[in-house]
């Protein structure tokens, strides 16, 4: 029979493995050649894509696939008159490698430095933040144009024209820019921090894509953190303590929405549907943060995150712990945001009057009346206190600085739970 | 049994912007498409895949041009060999290609019986 080729193709295998072709070939070509380095893993994907259905696939796929890159670029440069003029050795490079087997634990190895050297490459400090993650997606990720502009809201040509003003820096800049150094690392490590984290946020709180890309970003940003953390420059408390606070987040992701897709707060989510598993893996992280002598603001963030996910029932989690931790974090980096978090777990911790004195304390609140969740915590505390007018008003103007329709979905809810014409209600307590 | 040969057009284009994720998904297109053909005994031959690359030879001056051919949009993918017992039944399991998603088509050619 001609159906000895039914093995399946593991999940994303195409897009892992271009993750690891590209930072792979750019390592030997040069940062300069990165869309050289794209085409050749394009033109790769594609011949697997035209003779895997037909011939099978082969027995290791990523063997395949990189033997076939390779060969492609050694030809690219036979063929290609400037490259043998300018940098005669990289057939050389090219072929040297092939002494190392793809599959076999050196190999292992050298992919992962190729990969982590891409995205301590990607965190240049002359680019921007945005072309940072952008970057990371489309080399390490294997995300095409069309699907980061889908992630990241954006559109197309503003995604298209962000990876070509990169690519340009890095033509230009030449080998001024090739990440070789490991003293550099210390540098950029931080910088690699923000945009994992960034990219984790995008898949967090980017509320208008669908969840299942939102979802995969998270996974992204977990997936290079751990690679990161694998690697002697990158096995840190800091790398551990990020990790842990998005596997802690992370495991909330099924949770915090509910069938229609609408946001749960925090309060109604239903427990049982956390992921148990990333929050154990949350909590080896956690472990492995808390040797060393570093205190970030990722350690105290996943602190926090970690008593939520302790915590059997919104009201029993340990508030005053929580408060002690944003007061630690508003200390290593004040913003107006953690002095929010921080009031709206005392007032959980000690009552409503006292959260809403301390939120109407917050020093430079002006610039807190652009985010629509502080009007909201005001408006909460006023509800649980019974003044539901005085809280409808600012759930009304918590809704009229929504940013997504999700949120403004949350705070329409939120009003409608203070009907107007009772001015005052007495609870007890 | 009559025998058919599929040939497989499309555009080598378009696959410049397809994303790895979605080349995957055409690749596993095509295994459930043709699984289905050889479990009913369709598939004589699974043919194969040619590349975009090639030149042809022209007329009595046996001039040598490069491809494309007549137009990139149509150039010959690949080809494949099956069995059914009419063109209606071929015409309709050709329905089931994936490479009619990318805007390529499926030509059924029919074998001259002797």
């Amino acid at each position: 029979m001609l159906t000895d080729n039914v093995r399946e193709l593991v999940d994303h295998l195409f897009r892992i493995e271009a993750g690891k072709m590209v930072p792979y070939l750019t390592r030997i070509l040069g940062l300069g050649r990165l869309d050289l380095a794209e085409d050749v893993v394009q033109d790769t994907l594609c011949r697997a894509m035209e003779t895997w259905p037909v011939h099978g696939v082969p027995e290791n796929p990523s063997a395949w696939l990189m033997r076939v890159a390779r060969n492609r670029a050694i030809d690219l440069i036979r063929r290609d008159a400037q490259f043998r003029y300018f940098s005669p050795e990289l057939t050389h490079l090219l072929k040297l490698r092939e002494n190392v087997l793809p599959g076999t634990p050196a190999f292992q190895n050298e992919i992962r430095d190729d990969q982590l050297r891409m995205m301590f490459s990607c965190c240049h400090p002359e680019l921007s933040m945005e072309a940072q993650v952008t970057l990371i997606l489309k080399t390490l990720c294997g995300f095409s144009v069309a699907e980061i502009a889908h992630a990241l809201l954006a559109s197309e040509e503003a995604i298209e024209k962000r990876l070509g003003r990169a690519k340009e820096f890095f033509r230009e800049a030449g080998a001024f820019v090739e990440f070789t150094d490991a003293e550099q690392i210390p540098g950029r490590l931080n910088a690699l921090y923000q945009a994992i984290y960034l990219l984790f946020n995008e898949g967090y709180h980017g509320s208008q894509s669908e969840q299942t890309v939102r979802d995969e970003l998270c996974f992204e940003a977990i997936h290079l953190a751990l690679l990161l953390s694998e690697h002697p420059h990158g096995n840190r408390p800091a790398t551990f303590a990020l990790l842990a606070l998005m596997c802690f987040h992370a495991s909330r992701l099924d949770g915090r929405m509910d069938e229609d897709g609408a946001l749960v707060q925090l309060e109604l989510q239903d427990r049982s549907k956390w992921d148990r598993d990333l929050i154990a893996r949350g909590f080896q992280f956690l472990e492995k943060s808390s040797m060393g002598y570093e205190l970030t603001e990722f350690h105290l963030q996943a602190g926090i995150a970690s008593l939520h996910c302790a915590a059997p029932s919104y009201k029993e989690t340990d508030w005053a712990k929580i408060v002690e931790f944003y007061g630690e974090l508003y200390r290593i980096s004040p913003s107006p945001i953690v002095a929010l978090n921080r009031a709206v777990a005392l007032g959980n911790s000690l009552g409503p009057k006292a959260g809403l004195a301390e939120l109407r304390n917050i020093p430079d609140g002006g610039q807190l009346w652009e985010y629509p969740f502080f009007p909201a915590a005001q408006g909460e505390f006023l509800r649980l206190l019974g003044r539901l007018e005085e809280a409808r008003e600012y759930f009304e103007k918590a809704e009229a600085l929504a940013r997504s329709r999700t949120e403004s979905e949350f705070f329409a809810r939120k009003i409608e739970s203070c009907p107007p014409g009772f001015a005052q209600l007495n609870l007890p307590g | 049994m009559a025998k058919f040969m599929y040939l497989f057009r499309s555009n080598p284009e378009t696959y410049r912007s397809t994303s790895p994720e979605q080349m995957q998904q055409i690749v596993k297109k095509w295994m459930e498409w043709k699984a289905g053909l050889e479990k009913n005994g369709h598939v004589n031959q699974l043919g194969e895949r040619l590349d975009v690359t090639g030149k042809v030879v022209r007329g009595k001056s046996k001039t040598v041009t490069d491809g494309p051919y007549v137009e990139v949009k149509d150039s010959v993918q690949g080809y494949m060999l099956l069995e059914a017992k009419d063109l209606d039944l071929a015409l309709e399991l050709a329905k089931g290609c994936p490479v009619l998603e990318r805007d390529g088509t499926v030509e059924v050619r029919p074998f001259i019986s002797m």
